[in-house]
């Protein structure tokens, strides 16, 4: 009967996702058990990254990696946030119909351009701009997150705004008739309705933000360094797998590994969370 | 006196229904008879199972699994002249070829994302028809019937999505007259459209009684008490008195239903 | 007072974001478009990697890319059309429908590896498919997501309909309701497509690179993407213009796309 083969294609097309997802960590999980099995969850604290010259070992930590993940992470945020709820604001309270159109556009546009464009546009003329204000040397720590900050916004601006646009108009028109301003309406009555898409966009721009390779690679410096001062090089995971990866060998290699699967089921338990917990799912 | 020559081509007994996940029966105990090229109407407040009942007699509750009949719908069979149980069907191929014996017209006005033409030839097609003349021939006459073949001639080829409200709608019937059904069933046919296109409909239907034997729910009485030969009045999942519709609306005969026609409650 | 002076402040800081958010990109694009032009000659479009153009390096982007696509269309659609036509509210549905969401925003390097140790370690060599494979492995959870989303719009009277007149499920689904959200479908596939193409980090250790032009799946191939990557940080003059050339070429390639994509459903609205 086609009807039930074509059933059944289906079903076995939608069970894809399920199989790759549990591949994919399988595949991390396996091929890391190397460096799992010598270093075991001291990776996590250890900050050397040395391979031995004369055998296939040596000593590899995630420490410096994991650090500069976060900290970039969370320079992306504190600066992304404000700004992104503030082009939420503008473009569900403040501008008129016509503007609301071309300026989403524009945000659109802005989340389209490949995460290798912002990198070389930040190398050329971000750093340097970075440099002369601040100090340092161009690639950092600062650039980087600056410039993940501008990548992220787009996205969590979109989705914010998606959330804002949910409250009905009988809501904010009670308490305009109330004589409340603008802003408190949006304190006291947009913002607390639309709380979970706000919060859950945040966080799924978190889950975004640490798995964020190209733009990262040129501008955070690619040192294995504890970065001391904000503009200090250092690097993160996707940085370290980016440039390292093919041509590690052993035990290197498994270390990739192990902080290729650390990065997978970090990211994968934020964007979850934001997912079910706070955006909930779109039927 | 003339007696009425009266068949029944659909007998409804015992039937009960409830919806999947529904905590309890949204029929109870249905008996109906469906009369040969007659027009039977079931009418009755907002949730009383109307519409549930019309659907059951095509099946298409199926459509969404978990839900549960109880009782019987027995169709005629022309061929042999027996009735035969519908609700026993199981095999979808069994239910297509119910449905194409049992039509349904919807009341929100469905034309398909294609041509006119291929709207209405999309049953014959499914039937197996192929052959060009046979299906022009068939699209032709389905339009007449349908009341709509002067206005769709010139654009059979443009798509069904440009005509206006009462004209899909009138295309929908089309489609389904195409696959000559024994039954059509229209669940409220004209509560989306406006006056005149309702007008048109409601004659259109009277002319298709010749042919084709109706069942119409409505939760207009005067759409009911204008257009129908016999009328089902429900509340609450149970047919509370089955008549013919001067009976029903001149002197019916149990209290709650005179009580719906004059309006003290709906 | 005090309200009124807070509530000019925030709605002007909000304006600023909007305007900084602005910015950002039209700065983005002039130097892009500054440089880009400024790089770009006929031998740009004329020439391989191996001789200071990007013809392979294109050709080899929109092969890979195209190629992940015929993989990731049918798989993704088949799957989008099961959550919703056959799936219903079975637990399997909403569990699938939701990975799948999670997916879309997974970290790409980590598809590179994953497609490295199965495609690439075990033959010894990076090449294409290998490449063709990390990029459909990144469509296959947005083409799900939009198929799925699309057919819900679809209402369900259009489905009735086509059951009422003794359709099969396939028939409708095919017939009817694909064709009714075809519109939504073809966007979705569009937009998934200008995503995939800019993407580098998928492609770094799966097909890498090629200098020369290569329609060769079966070892390394060209890459827009990871050209422009290694050209960045070459010192010379050269290769740094060729890199500007390839980034301009590339922005505009993508946005091309997605203004085409989301022309087309403002439109057919």
């Amino acid at each position: 009967m086609r009807g039930n083969i074509f059933r059944n294609l289906s079903f076995l097309s939608a069970t894809l996702s399920l199989f790759l997802l549990i591949g994919i960590f399988a595949v991390l999980f396996s091929y890391a058990q190397q460096s799992i099995h010598e270093f075991g969850f001291d990776f996590l604290m250890i900050e050397d990254w040395e391979p031995d010259e004369d055998d296939e070992g040596g000593i590899f930590g995630g420490y410096i990696p994991i650090i500069g993940t976060l900290l970039s992470t969370l320079i992306a945020m504190t600066i992304a946030i404000p700004l992104a709820m503030g082009i939420a604001i503008f473009l569900t309270e403040i501008a008129h119909d016509k503007i609301v159109k071309p300026f989403s556009i524009a945000i659109e546009l802005l989340a389209a351009i490949p995460s290798i464009i912002y990198g070389m546009w930040g190398l050329f003329y971000f750093a340097p701009i970075v440099q002369s204000t601040v100090g340092g040397n161009g690639v950092g720590l600062l650039t980087a997150g600056i410039v993940l900050a501008i990548m992220v916004i787009p996205f969590m601006a979109a989705i914010t705004r998606d959330s804002m646009n949910t409250t009905p108009d009988v809501l904010k028109e009670s308490a305009y008739a109330m004589g409340a301003t603008k802003f408190e309406v949006i304190k006291d009555v947009v913002m607390p309705y639309s709380k979970g898409g706000i919060i859950g966009s945040i966080i799924l721009s978190l889950g975004r933000a640490l798995g964020e390779t190209m733009a990262v690679a040129f501008l955070i410096g690619s040192v294995m360094s504890i970065p001391k001062g904000i503009t200090d090089p250092t690097t993160s995971i996707p940085v370290l797998l980016a440039n390292n990866f093919a041509e590690a060998q052993d035990l290197e290699m498994s270390s990739m590994y192990y902080l290729a699967l650390i990065l997978f089921v970090v990211s994968f338990a934020i964007i979850s969370l934001a997912k079910f917990y706070f955006l909930g799912r779109k039927k | 006196m003339a007696k009425e020559d009266i068949q029944a081509v659909m007998e409804v007994k015992d039937l009960s229904f409830t919806y999947p996940e529904a905590p309890g029966p949204t029929l109870k105990k249905n008996n109906l008879s469906i009369y040969k090229n007659k027009i039977t109407a079931l009418i009755g407040p907002s949730g009383c199972g109307k519409s549930t009942l019309l659907r059951a007699m095509n099946r298409i509750h199926d459509l969404y699994p978990g839900c549960q009949y109880g009782g019987k719908i027995e169709l005629l069979n022309p061929k042999t002249g027996q009735m035969e149980n519908l609700l026993d069907l199981k095999k979808e191929n069994e239910l297509i070829g119910l449905r194409q014996r049992v039509g349904m017209i919807f009341q929100k006005p469905t034309p398909f994302p294609m041509s006119i033409y291929d709207n209405v030839a999309y049953g014959l097609r499914l039937s197996g028809l192929k052959n060009k003349s046979e299906l022009d021939g068939r699209v032709e006459k389905a339009l007449k019937d349908a009341a709509i073949w002067k206005e769709a001639k010139e654009r059979l080829k443009d798509s069904a999505l440009g005509l206006s409200g009462g004209q899909q709608q009138r295309l929908c019937i089309a489609r389904s007259v195409a696959l000559k059904p024994e039954v059509l069933l229209f669940d409220e046919p004209t509560s989306a459209l406006d006056p005149i296109s309702t007008a048109a409909i409601e004659e259109l239907i009277t002319e298709l009684k010749k042919d084709i034997t109706v069942a119409i729910v409505t939760h207009n009485m005067q759409q009911a008490s204008r257009l129908s030969d016999y009328t089902t009045f429900m509340y609450l999942g149970d047919i509370i008195e089955f008549d013919k519709t001067e009976k029903i609306f001149v002197n019916p005969s149990v209290k709650l239903t005179e009580e719906y026609i004059t309006g003290r409650f709906g | 007072m005090n309200r009124l002076l807070l509530n000019k402040v925030v709605l002007v800081l909000s304006t600023l974001s909007a305007l900084i958010g602005i910015g950002f990109l039209f700065w983005i694009l002039i130097t892009l478009t500054y440089k880009g032009v400024a790089s770009i000659q006929l031998s740009t479009f004329t020439h391989d990697l191996v001789e200071g153009g990007i013809r392979n390096l294109l050709v080899g982007q929109f092969t890979m890319a195209l190629l992940a696509t015929f993989i990731a269309v049918p798989l993704g659609v088949l799957a989008g059309i099961y959550l919703r036509e056959y799936g219903e509210a079975s637990k399997m549905t909403s569990v699938i429908r939701s990975l799948s969401d999670v997916m879309t925003s997974a970290p790409s390097i980590v598809i590179g590896v994953f497609v490295f140790a199965l495609m690439v370690e075990p033959f010894g060599t990076f090449n294409g498919w290998a490449g063709v494979v990390a990029l459909a492995i990144m469509m296959v959870p947005i083409i799900i997501g939009t198929t799925d989303n699309m057919l819900a719009l679809v209402p369900k009277e259009l489905r009735e309909a086509g059951i009422a007149l003794g359709g099969s499920k396939k028939q409708v689904i095919m017939q009817i309701v694909l064709k009714a959200a075809k519109v939504g479908v073809t966007t979705g596939i569009l937009l998934s497509f200008a995503r995939i193409i800019g993407e580098t980090a998928p492609l770094l250790f799966t097909s890498a690179n090629n200098q020369f032009f290569s329609m060769d799946l079966t070892d390394q191939f060209p890459s827009l993407t990871v050209s422009i990557y290694n050209l960045a940080t070459y010192p010379d003059e050269a290769s740094r213009e060729l890199a500007w050339a390839a980034s301009f070429i590339l922005t505009a390639i993508v946005l091309f796309i997605n203004l085409v994509g989301r022309y087309v459903t403002r439109h057919k609205k």
